[in-house]
């Protein structure tokens, strides 16, 4: 079995990046099985087709825009991502969309696909995430382990957490404004 | 009677790019062209770390990840007078390379293809007669049986029938400017099947130097890549075996298909060979040294700009030079504190936002007012061009060999003159000559780089000025290279060992930049004038010449438009 864990967005545009954040968290907190590949996607689109052939399970970290009040948590999976891309409730789903219909296309799509989401607060150009959102993000860090337990893979709660790049560039920052 | 014909957003994939056409009749009497979304990088960076620069930069553009990290760490160690290793010159060459051929098939076929070529057609072409025609264009590729194609329409047909269009869906199937027999559609749909197939091993380079994708590392003063053979931590001899068979997989896809296959659609579309040329002028900053970035004569792309299509003079660049480049945002959406009119220096750049357009979604822009969100670079106050054609241009006036045969032969073998460069085909044919160019030479650096190691030689980092101690007070540098769209340059102001001024000036600004101080349209806008839709309801025209230059306006401008309209909006009013 294969699983991708996709965290999608702009870390430059505030609550844009929680999804490129909640995987960042995940791999620092928790040591995942072999099976189980995280990657930081940004905003980037073709490179993302060759780690997501063929996987069994897709599951993206992404900020969502679903008409509910900002910090939303949400988990969209099977019928409901159609309807979600046509929606258009994500900044990025340009690209996965299409990234999953050329997959569509070559026979390779990943067997299923859940998002975890979280409605964005502000969506400004700055570093960091607004603080209602930065005390969510650990709840959405939760909900992507609960996922991963669905489908049979336990994370490991590692002794002391891996250096977060992107955290610890916006605690500088945090600091330095003070 | 007027109308404005509006496209927005133009891009299928990436970015938030707005053309507006003002019609008379069915011809374009004049276009805008806007960016709705708004870049703070510069801003961002203020009072940072030089050394990390990078991976701010890296995250301006999703398509760009690997241009921006590269021009961010150049423009440190132009500041700083830092010198990179040979081998972390010839590595770098190789990863800028790997990014025109990869995203130059990929922009060919899988967006800039769809607007030449008519995907619902294929589904009526003769398999057989597919066959001989791939046979007879590209002889040597494997896949060009008759049975090759009847799978091929076989598994597009089912695709269709169940209403999956999915990247398909958003073109204008049927359009009469549609000029391709079926058979020559369904080589082409096959072919981006093949491209997408390929893709999956030819990104793989960037992981082997860059240690990941899709971001991969950089470092200041040279590559994170240590070279070791005896290593399975750093670049071996297995991962050089790699690179060497992702060179000759490129190589190969680009002569057996890319470069057959542009001739044999451009064929059917010559008269896409008088038409949207736009400025006449053209620059490069250069790039790809051999040698190092101070002996710019070991460059593969020269530098220079050329005017109204005069390429027996070449005009000398100097990015650091006050009057040359200069930024103008009389038409943008931003304020400069000492006069909106005047152009200001990179080094001395402002990005004081102040939108004073109408509030989304909205109708039509003020073009009289500011009407975009990018800033209107000049050269000397000139509009240029910059991107593939600019390069080829630049190379085939310089005498360049490779090129000059080149271009020659595509000339001869589609009879078309030289002028028939200066247009919308001329740039796409010209895109994929440079590919054939860059992937050619890719093999240079790699031998270079295995003999180098062979010789003993396997640094790939100075760590001279590493430590922020031993730089000076302050320094100002630029780093420049040719993107894959064309001349990029990120320029820095070092103070006190932190970032003071960090200004980008994006490829997609010089193109698709709006008017300037003197009204001066840019790129994209002088281009589409004088186009003749057939259907401004279906302005697939207007693609086909935005498309030639490879739009990428997540690149030029940042966050995203909120209203999430289609992909393809078409308003006439």
């Amino acid at each position: 079995m294969r699983v991708l864990v996709l965290g999608l967005g702009n870390v430059l545009m505030e609550d844009e990046g929680v999804g490129v954040r909640a995987v960042e968290l995940l791999e620092s907190r928790y040591r995942l099985p072999p099976q189980v590949e995280v990657i930081d996607g940004g905003t980037t689109g073709t490179e993302l087709l060759e780690p997501m052939r063929n996987v069994d399970y897709l599951i993206v970290a992404d900020a969502v825009n679903t008409g509910a009040p900002p910090g939303t948590l949400v988990r969209l999976t099977g019928a409901e991502i159609p309807a979600f891309f046509q929606c258009k409730l994500s900044n990025h789903q340009l690209g996965l969309s299409d990234l999953l219909a050329v997959l569509t296309v070559t026979g390779e799509s990943p067997k299923a696909v859940t998002i975890i989401g979280m409605v964005p607060h502000s969506l400004n150009n700055t570093l960091g995430l607004t603080p209602a959102t930065l005390e969510r993000l650990e709840q959405m860090v939760e909900m992507l382990v609960a996922e991963l337990r669905r489908i049979g893979v336990e994370a490991e709660l590692r002794p002391a957490p891996l250096p977060c790049f992107w955290a610890e560039q916006t605690r500088s920052e945090a600091s330095a404004c003070a | 009677m007027t109308e404005r014909v509006v496209v927005d957003p133009i891009t299928r994939i990436e970015g938030h790019l707005r053309i507006e056409a003002q019609m008379n009749g069915n011809t374009i009497e004049q276009a805008y062209s806007a960016g709705t979304m708004v870049r703070g990088i510069e801003i961002i960076l203020r009072g940072r770390d030089p050394r990390d620069a990078w991976a701010y930069a890296q995250r301006i553009c999703g398509v760009c990840t690997l241009v921006h990290g590269m021009a961010s760490i150049r423009s440190v160690e132009d500041a700083l007078k830092y010198t990179i290793p040979p081998n972390a010159q010839l590595i770098r060459n190789l990863m800028i390379a790997a990014q025109y051929v990869h995203d130059h098939v990929m922009h060919f076929y899988h967006l800039h293809a769809l607007d030449w070529v008519d995907v619902v057609s294929a589904l009526s072409a003769d398999p057989k007669a597919t066959s001989e025609l791939a046979q007879k264009i590209s002889p040597h590729w494997p896949n060009s049986t008759p049975g090759y194609f009847s799978d091929q329409q076989a598994k597009l047909k089912k695709f269709v029938e169940a209403g999956q269009l999915g990247i398909f869906a958003k073109a204008y199937w049927g359009h009469p400017a549609y000029k391709l027999p079926p058979e020559a559609n369904l080589m082409a749909v096959s072919h981006y099947l093949e491209a997408l197939a390929w893709q999956r091993d030819v990104v793989k380079l960037h992981a082997i130097f860059g240690g990941k994708n899709p971001h991969p590392n950089f470092l200041v003063g040279g590559v994170p890549c240590p070279i070791d053979l005896n290593s399975d931590s750093a670049l071996n001899m297995k991962r050089l075996s790699q690179v060497q068979d992702i060179i000759k997989k490129m190589q190969v896809f680009v002569d057996q298909v890319y470069v057959p296959d542009t001739l044999a659609i451009a064929s059917f579309y010559k008269d896409w060979f008088k038409q949207g040329e736009g400025l006449g002028n053209f620059m490069t900053y250069g790039d790809f040294p051999e040698k190092g970035m101070d002996d710019p004569a070991s460059f593969l792309i020269p530098s220079g700009v050329i005017l109204n299509r005069d390429l027996s003079k070449i005009h000398p660049v100097d990015l650091n030079a006050e009057d040359q480049i200069q930024e103008f945002v009389a038409h943008s959406w931003y304020d400069y504190s000492d006069d909106k009119n005047k152009g200001l220096h990179p080094y001395v750049g402002e990005t004081e936002l102040n939108y004073s357009g109408p509030k989304p979604p909205y109708k039509q822009l003020d073009v009289d007012q500011s009407y975009s969100w990018m800033k209107s670079p000049r050269w000397k106050g000139q509009a240029v061009e910059v991107g593939p054609l600019a390069r080829v241009l630049m190379l085939y006036a310089t005498g360049h060999e490779h090129t000059k045969s080149l271009v020659d032969y595509t000339l001869k073998y589609l009879d078309a003159p030289i002028e028939a460069l200066y247009s919308t085909l001329g740039r796409t044919a010209a895109r994929t000559l440079e590919t054939k160019i860059i992937a050619d030479k890719m093999q240079t650096w790699f031998d270079l780089l295995v003999a180098n190691i062979k010789a003993g030689d396997t640094k790939t980092f100075n760590d001279a000025l590493w430590e922020p101690s031993s730089w000076p007070s302050s320094a100002k540098g630029v780093g420049y290279m040719e993107a894959p769209r064309g001349a990029l340059a990120h320029w820095i102001v070092i103070k006190d060992q932190k970032i003071a001024n960090y200004q980008a000036v994006v490829p997609s600004t010089w193109n698709a930049g709006p008017r300037d101080a003197q009204n001066q349209a840019g790129a994209y806008e002088a281009s589409l004038k004088g186009h003749v839709l057939h259907d401004p309801k279906q302005p697939v025209e207007i693609l086909r010449t935005i498309h030639s230059f490879d739009p990428c306006i997540a690149c030029a401008v940042h966050v995203t438009d909120p209203d999430g309209d289609e992909l393809i909006k078409v308003q006439v009013r």
